[in-house]
């Protein structure tokens, strides 16, 4: 291993800049003659807009303009695009009703944005947007994810009859029905997957400033994937072409999926800052976030699993619905379809598995990818049937899940559900969480905690995730717009210094010192001589962002790709220097050599050489500034075991959690200090998901959760430290031999939690979040 | 407008401030101090904590006009002499933070904690941190991070 290369926990490059308080997010930007946007939103959560008298707006001191969603289509700006198309039952594809960038006809749900006010400063902008006057018509709402599709409820589009964007099943039901029909026994669980915020720490911001002397326009923008951005605002929404827009998402404060998609208040700012030729500035405050960003999760779930006489899974029956919100947001329905459904298998051989799915649309702010993104609701809804199963069976939760996992020896693993797993070994990673968590151990811990009045219990939860996203043909025939390959460029400087150019985009995951660790490991490049540059489209190639854990996936393989590239040249260059032939050169340690010799040069002389080729092969290019796409061959499955032990005081439902293992199967691991880091933070999510985070709406569509006030964030006190552990095995098709690792703990943890608190108080479920309430409910029912 | 004047990180500042000003929008926006952040609106997430004559506050529940003639201390004023402060130093080597948006405030926060507990246990540093939302990090990271500084700055 290289010093500072795969493997090494190297400190991060980045963390100088956000410990001293010089990182440079998009609100600490400001352009000269800027001014600042608010938006005027909806108070309803569904209204017919009558009209909107903009005058007084106007007049206000300090405003520059006002706009209203008339002004944009006049001026040939699009709406809001769905990315992803899914076809449901009889080949019929979803709905996607159009969606102004300021709606026009109808408000849909609360904060839906109206009118923008532009003033010279932000007091004033929000004071005139005091002063646009809207006359609404406030309309019956429905906000119910079970309750959207049915008769007499309020329709939402013209385009959407009954509120069903997407009518879909997948699977086998044929032979699901036959499995059922023979089953030895059945097992069944109606659940709740909760509705979250996702809630970057950072507010998204945007500032348009456009160059009448050039005619480019430029959008700084908190964005996990820039170039997406300037492609989808350029050629479904006419902003501007694609060649004359520069899209910077510089340092950006967490995404979680939520700055992946595009969104109203960008779209203004970049065509308003050439419509008044000034820059425009919009920052949304929390309260703003809680109400547009786009939310995650909302599931409302029916789950059947036949079993045979011992335990074995025979047929899965999923009959469910999701929440769309108001509107389809870019990826939206193939979340809770495709993301979803093809994980039903988990870690199991169940041979036959159907799903319904109907995706609808509510008075609700939208939904869209959520760290996870479909992953997690079909982890939780298997993994808590799983436990239900076990129950029934009259089985430990441990014995059932090994009885049906698919077994090392059969990878790689065609599932019902479109999925090949490629590696993983879930009985090593089993018994690894098992030992870890002292499974054996815990009746002894119980008893003593029930002698203290308390309430002990333990849960398991074997989950597998699909990212590393993704293969272009695959999503392709799915419905994407959209090909998921990453690109890389690797340019020596003259002095040997390199600047790797990345298609993906950091936004707390550590790329600027794991992406240069591969360098240093490939190249045998000091790690101090490595810059990693990323989220600016007029400086990096193409490229498709970050999500679906594929940075180091699909993006780091990218990187490698062009090292290989940069050392075949480097062959030709240093034979020539040399005077070798090319085929006896060895690159090794940063150093090429002629074999068996001690005739060497380092990469960094090399680079030098091909910029100063004075002395150089015939026929080669002078530079070494290679690019690399990686278009990955399969997803990557990230799985593991996960063992959740919990403690509940039955007087007031508090639930603490005692003790949290994890055991994961990442490949292979190039900072295991990131890694870790990771995997706490999507622990985290998945435990504040479980016991504290929970979206709720009132039935007239007003967010009743609309501050940290009302939605409980995970804070420091109300989680333990972790056990982290890993139980590796190497995929194949990745020539990194990783699989990504940002998800998987708000994956795993949902249902580990869930299960030690049904565990514990000898209960079939609860719902999401157990919050005191709930859990002291479920105690008191229990006795 | 009204005139403000405090001393930060050291060196005396002035400006015109209206009554509604916050402590951190005069930070950010007149001083161009964009190291606090803002990260949400109720006073909860603590992105915006300073130090106000040796205590940490949170720079977005008071006014600019309040700050007059106080000592302030931001995340910018922390390194000296081109080192880090011991909780920086242990926020990087114990990697407590990820996408350093709740990073300022944090540290900020740390600091205060470990002034008025030098010798703190986990469960004292959680509760403490309880005014500071991290979505990145799960606190792990942090709170290891601050045993560390604690051991530095006590030793």
């Amino acid at each position: 291993m290289a010093e500072n290369g795969i493997g090494a926990r190297v400190l991060r490059k980045e963390d100088n800049r956000f410990l001293t308080g010089k990182g440079n997010y998009t609100d600490d930007i400001n352009r000269p003659g800027q001014t600042y946007a608010c938006l005027v939103r909806s108070p309803h959560a569904h209204a017919t807009i009558n009209s909107i008298d903009i005058s007084a707006a106007k007049a206000a001191p300090g405003v520059v303009a006002v706009f209203v969603g008339q002004d944009l289509v006049d001026d040939g700006i699009g709406g809001l695009v769905c990315g992803m198309s899914v076809a449901g039952k009889g080949g019929e594809v979803n709905k996607a009703p159009p969606r102004n960038v300021l709606t026009i006809d109808k408000a849909r749900f609360v904060g839906d944005p109206v009118a923008v006010v532009i003033a010279e400063t932000l007091a004033q902008a929000k004071d005139g947007a005091e002063l646009v006057n809207v006359d609404y018509t406030e309309l019956a709402c429905v906000v119910a994810t079970d309750g959207a599709d049915k008769a007499g409820a309020p329709q939402l589009h013209e385009e959407v009859p009954n509120n069903l964007a997407l009518d879909w099943e997948f699977g086998d039901s044929a032979a699901v029905d036959a499995a059922f029909a023979t089953a030895h026994k059945v097992a069944e669980i109606e659940l709740i997957n909760n509705r979250m915020v996702t809630n970057p720490m950072e507010p998204r911001s945007a500032i348009g400033e456009y160059n009448s002397g050039t005619d480019e326009t430029t959008l700084y923008l908190t964005s996990q994937n820039p170039h997406v951005h300037r492609l989808v605002m350029s050629a479904f929404m006419a902003i501007a072409p694609e060649h004359k827009f520069r899209v910077v998402a510089p340092d950006v404060g967490g995404g979680f999926g939520s700055k992946i998609f595009t969104y109203n208040e960008e779209a203004v700012c970049a065509w308003a800052a050439k419509k008044i030729n000034r820059p425009v500035k919009w920052t949304s405050d929390r309260s703003e976030a809680f109400l547009c960003d786009a939310h995650g999760r909302d599931h409302v779930t029916k789950a059947e699993m036949a079993l045979d006489a011992d335990g074995k899974f025979l047929a899965m029956r999923v009959t469910s619905y999701s929440n769309m919100g108001a509107y389809l947001q870019l990826f939206s329905v193939s979340i809770s379809t495709l993301f979803h459904a093809f994980l039903l298998a988990g870690q199991y051989t169940t041979p036959a598995i159907y799903i319904d799915m109907k995706a609808v649309m509510t008075n609700t702010a939208p939904v869209d990818a959520a760290r996870g993104a479909g992953r997690p609701e079909a982890t939780y809804l298997l993994e808590r049937l799983v436990d239900v199963s076990a129950g029934v069976m009259d089985l430990d939760p441990a014995e059932i899940r090994r009885r049906n996992f698919i077994k090392a020896d059969q990878m790689p693993y065609v599932t019902p559900v479109v999925h090949t797993y490629d590696s993983g070994d879930y009985d090593a990673s089993l018994a690894k969480a098992l030992a870890n968590s002292d499974y054996d151990g815990f009746a002894a811990r119980k008893a003593e905690a029930e002698g203290r009045g308390m309430r002990r219990g333990i849960g398991l939860s074997a989950y597998i995730e699909a990212c590393g996203v993704a293969p272009s043909a695959a999503v392709g025939s799915l419905g994407a717009g959209v090909g998921l390959w990453e690109s890389a460029q690797v340019r020596f400087n003259p002095t040997g210094s390199v600047t790797v150019f990345t298609g993906t985009h950091s936004h707390g995951q550590g790329h600027e010192t794991s992406f240069a660790q591969l360098i240093t490991e490939r190249l045998g490049v000091p790690i101090e001589n490595v810059e990693v540059v990323h989220g600016d489209t007029d400086k990096g190639q193409f490229g498709m962002g970050t999500y679906g854990s594929r940075s180091l996936p699909v993006g780091g393989v990218a990187i490698v790709n062009a090292c290989d590239k940069i050392i075949a040249k480097g062959k030709k260059i240093a034979a020539h220097t040399l005077e070798a032939a090319e085929d006896d050169i060895e690159f090794a340690d940063g150093n090429f050599t002629v074999a068996g010799t001690d005739k060497t040069m380092n990469i960094a002389e090399v680079a030098f050489t091909a910029y100063v080729p004075h002395n150089y092969p015939e026929g080669v290019e002078p530079g070494l500034d290679e690019i690399a796409f990686f278009d990955p061959l399969n997803f990557s499955f990230p799985a593991g075991a996960h063992v959740c032990e919990v403690e509940i005081d039955p007087d007031t439902g508090t639930v603490e959690i005692v003790r949290y293992t994890a055991v994961d199967d990442f490949g292979t691991l190039v900072n295991p200090m990131i890694v870790e880091g990771q995997v706490h933070g999507g622990l985290a999510h998945g435990i504040g998901q479980a016991l504290l985070e929970g979206c709720v709406y009132g039935d007239d569509g007003q967010l009743v959760t609309g501050s940290f006030m009302d939605y409980c964030m995970p804070r420091a006190d109300n989680l333990p430290s972790f056990d982290v552990d890993y139980s590796p095995t190497v995929p194949e098709h990745n020539p990194l031999g990783v699989k990504g690792c940002g998800e998987a703990g708000a994956i795993a943890a949902p249902p580990a939690v869930i299960n030690a608190i049904v565990n514990a108080l000898g209960v079939k479920h609860l719902d999401m979040p157990a919050t005191p309430e709930v859990v002291w409910r479920a105690a008191q029912a229990a006795g | 407008m009204a005139t403000v004047s405090m001393t930060v990180n050291g060196q005396a500042v002035s400006g015109e401030v209206e009554g509604r000003t916050l402590l951190v929008q005069f930070l950010r926006e007149n001083l161009n101090m964009t190291g606090t952040h803002v990260g949400c609106d109720t006073s909860q997430c603590g992105a915006c904590v300073v130090h106000i004559n040796g205590d940490s506050m949170k720079s977005c529940t008071m006014l600019a006009l309040e700050a007059e003639g106080a000592q302030v201390t931001t995340i910018e004023g922390l390194a000296q002499g081109g080192e880090m402060h011991p909780m920086q130093q242990a926020f990087q080597d114990n990697h407590g933070l990820q996408c350093g948006f709740c990073t300022p405030g944090m540290v900020m926060s740390a600091i205060d904690l470990v002034a008025k507990n030098p010798n703190p246990d986990e469960t004292t540093i959680r509760e403490q941190l309880e005014g500071n939302i991290c979505r990145c990090t799960g606190y792990h990271n942090i709170v290891k991070a601050v045993q560390q500084a604690a051991k530095t700055m006590g030793g």
